[in-house]
């Protein structure tokens, strides 16, 4: 990829700016749970964005996904094995929802707490 | 089909079929069919008066068919010629033979239950040829020991060559026999006649070892003994011979005076290392800062792993087991993730089939949808190769993946080298490096331990989700197996390597490697298989299934109980054909598209879901113990358990679980 750090610098930007309109929209959990399946964030990252050490190199979206313009400008300039996703794809409203839904997943249990992992 | 013989039928000798090797005393007894016999089955019209074969039977052929004959009945006037063949298989002590069966092999199937017993080898009726070469695949990752295979030799063929690329490329021996009719002009019309071939060896010709096609008994002898020799010297591979439908049915024949035997079966040792190239290895390892091994194929044997750990010790050397065996004990504070290559000063890779892709990484993200490509090592990281696959490539399909220039390379089977190469690292450490090699374990000691907390930590995420994280699928079914003499026989489908993360793999059978071709539909009949072998072994078989892979070819499930085969399947049913799923997803976000999804939630064509297929149901319909689906986590322990109990009773079981989709 040539250039890379510029097309991050510019999709943060772009990303900060709307979202700094989009951040005034209240953001709903429900509809992002929708939205992370019909745009098939669950395939690589699980429905509950527990990640796979295959599909997702083991990056964890939730619980505690990284803040929401962090979050935006990666999906919009990713050169990783991740392709990107434009705003005509996913727009920035469905990005925050699913952002909110994310933050909705709760901590896992400790796997000390969980018999068949604390063998 | 085999020729019709004129005047043979009443005037052969006598023969015991069962002590024809003692002196095969049947030449003449087959007669040829002449010109003039031919001109005068025409010209007394025997040839034209045809009935219609709807009629029904005359009287005289009521009693033909009815009445036991006064005497032993051969109409074919001698000894079987697949007979003979049958005595030829019995000397390479083969032990099963799965197969579907077919008209081109029926002289060979007939002799192998009538004359054969059908012991050695026994029998397995398949539904797909696809599964019966599966079978044999999975059956020798266990054993060590090949089976052999028949199928009509074109529509048969065409049907198993999937499977027998899968073997290519796992370096797994399988016998593959195909019945075939040379004759043009003596078989029959009509089907036997479509279902033949100038050479059908060719269809598989380009991922096989080696393959002939016998014209005589003796020739067929000499074939099958250097079939089974070849395919058993490493670098392992199927081999494939074409049986003639005459040479079968027609009885044995003596040529000059010549008497049949069977050649003597001799295994070749395998190819070791050059010495020179071996000590060069060793003395790059034994000087190294921050060694690391790399192995795929490397260990087929208990005691190739217990000479990895010993090299790997010898060292205090990182091991990465990319998985196509089990060869290194996942126990072991020396196992390592892929990762650790990447601070490696010397890296010895072991019959890798992709040494490239262990020191570069290769990104599908690039512009104008061109890769991107990665070192994962220091540029001054030297590499050595040990690698059987060097004596055996060949050039149309590509299973020899992207070149990789190396400093040491050995075209030897690694198993076999090892036991020099350890000596000679031994040789070669300076005792002023033992120290350094003994703090090297020790920070080895520690980062295993914290990679072990973290993969379990990883595991807890999504613990209680439903669809079943394959973390809890995959010890759910751990914790009902654990205190068994168990083998994961194989996993289709992904399951984020949650088994190689998490169990404690330290047996050679703990892990067979996945299918060498990644053509999808070796799961199911390579567990099958393995697990054949575990059942003589009295081990326990488990086998991650995935949906799509079943789909392939089901009937192995049917197989299984037919043949009274034990195998616990835990179903990873994602309900799509996943891979590919995330290809089109990915695709769609390249070119700016939302997936069409058409009512599933995978991009059409991909998913596996509305109907919803009912595993369960089309394994009882096969003979096993099922249930499902189950989408509840608390609900799986508890299935595994009845399950496990159903297959320690001497039967095959299979749950259907909804999975998260990795």
């Amino acid at each position: 990829m040539r250039y890379p750090m510029f097309r991050v610098a510019l999709a943060a930007l772009a990303a900060g700016v709307v979202l700094g309109h989009g951040s005034a929209l209240a953001a709903d959990a429900a509809k992002g749970k929708a939205a992370f399946m019909k745009y098939g964030c669950w395939q690589c990252h699980g429905t509950e964005g527990q990640g796979s050490a295959i599909t997702s190199a083991g990056k964890v979206l939730a619980p505690d996904p990284m803040p929401l313009e962090t979050f935006t400008a990666f999906l919009r300039s990713t050169n990783a094995a991740m392709p990107p996703y434009s705003e005509k794809v996913l727009p920035n409203e469905d990005v925050a929802d699913m952002h909110a839904y994310l933050s909705t997943i709760p901590k896992p249990k400790d796997a000390k707490n969980i018999p068949l992992l604390s063998q | 089909m085999a020729r019709k013989i004129p005047g043979t039928k009443d005037s052969g000798p006598k023969v015991d079929r069962r002590k024809f090797l003692t002196g095969v005393a049947v030449a003449g007894a087959a007669g040829t069919l002449t010109p003039q016999a031919a001109k005068a089955a025409v010209a007394d019209g025997s040839a034209a008066a045809r009935l219609p074969s709807a009629l029904p039977p005359t009287a005289q052929t009521i009693a033909a068919e009815t009445n036991v004959p006064a005497a032993e009945l051969n109409r074919i006037g001698g000894v079987a010629g697949s007979d003979f063949m049958v005595d030829v298989i019995k000397t390479l002590d083969i032990k099963y033979l799965p197969s579907n069966c077919a008209s081109s092999f029926r002289g060979i199937h007939e002799s192998l239950i009538n004359y054969g017993n059908n012991k050695m080898p026994e029998f397995l009726t398949c539904t797909h040829e696809e599964s019966a070469v599966g079978m044999a695949h999975g059956y020798f990752k266990i054993t060590g020991k090949p089976l052999m295979t028949l199928c009509h030799g074109t529509v048969g063929l065409q049907h198993a060559s999937m499977a027998v690329y899968n073997a290519w490329c796992d370096r797994v021996p399988v016998i593959v026999v195909g019945g075939n009719d040379l004759d043009a002009a003596h078989r029959p019309p009509g089907v036997p006649t479509v279902h033949s071939a100038q050479d059908i060896n060719a269809l598989v010709r380009d991922f096989t070892k080696w393959d002939d096609t016998p014209v005589s008994l003796q020739h067929f002898a000499q074939s099958m003994v250097r079939a089974y020799k070849i395919s058993m010297t490493p670098p392992y591979g199927p081999v494939m011979i074409s049986l003639d439908a005459g040479l079968q049915q027609e009885p044995v024949k003596q040529h000059n005076g010549e008497k049949l035997y069977i050649p003597k079966y001799t295994p070749t040792s395998a190819p070791q290392g050059d010495s020179n190239a071996v000590r060069e290895a060793a003395k790059l390892l034994a000087n190294a800062e921050r060694p690391v091994i790399v192995v795929d194929r490397a260990a087929r044997t208990e005691n190739g792993v217990r000479l990895l750990v010993q090299l790997a010790e010898a060292l205090q050397a990182r091991v990465v087991d990319v998985g196509g065996r089990m060869n290194f004990p996942k126990t072991h504070h020396l196992s390592a993730g892929p990762p650790a290559v990447a601070t490696a000063d010397v890296i010895i890779g072991m019959e890798l089939t992709d040494f490239w892709a262990v020191v570069n990484s290769f990104t599908d993200n690039g512009d104008h949808g061109i890769g991107i490509n990665r070192t994962r090592i220091k540029p001054e990281t030297k590499l050595i190769s040990i690698n059987s696959v060097d004596l055996n490539t060949k050039a149309n399909y590509q299973d020899f993946q992207r070149f990789q220039a190396v400093d040491v390379a050995m075209a030897a089977d690694a198993e076999t080298t090892l036991p020099s190469l350890i000596e000679a690292v031994k040789a070669a450490i300076p005792n002023d490096r033992k120290a350094a090699i003994e703090k090297r374990g020790e920070a080895a000691k520690k980062a295993h331990a914290e990679t072990r907390e973290r993969t379990r930590q990883a595991a807890a995420l999504a613990w209680d989700a439903s669809p079943i994280s394959t973390a809890r699928l995959v010890m759910e079914t751990w914790g009902q197996i654990k205190n068994e003499d168990w083998s994961l026989v194989a996993q289709s489908g992904n399951v984020s390597n949650w088994p190689h993360r998490l169990w404690p793999m330290e047996k050679h059978y703990h892990w067979l490697g996945q299918s060498g071709g990644y053509g999808v539909g070796y799961g199911a009949p390579a567990a099958v298989g393995a697990a054949l072998a575990n059942r003589d072994l009295g081990r326990f078989s488990v086998s991650i299934q995935g949906d799509g892979d079943l789909m392939y070819a089901p009937g192995v499930l049917w197989t299984a109980a037919k043949h009274k085969i034990p195998l616990l399947s835990v179903m990873h049913n994602n309900r799509g054909y996943h891979q590919e799923l995330m290809h089109v997803q990915r695709l769609s976000s390249f070119r700016n598209r939302v997936a069409s999804l058409g009512g599933d939630i995978g991009p059409i064509g991909t998913s596996i879901m509305n109907p919803d297929i009912e595993y369960h149901k089309l394994a009882e319909s096969m003979g096993w113990w099922a249930k499902g689906p189950i989408t509840d986590p608390e609900k799986l322990g508890p299935a595994i358990k009845e399950a496990v109990a159903v297959v320690k009773s001497g039967q095959p079981a299979l749950l259907n679980v909804w999975t998260q989709p990795r």
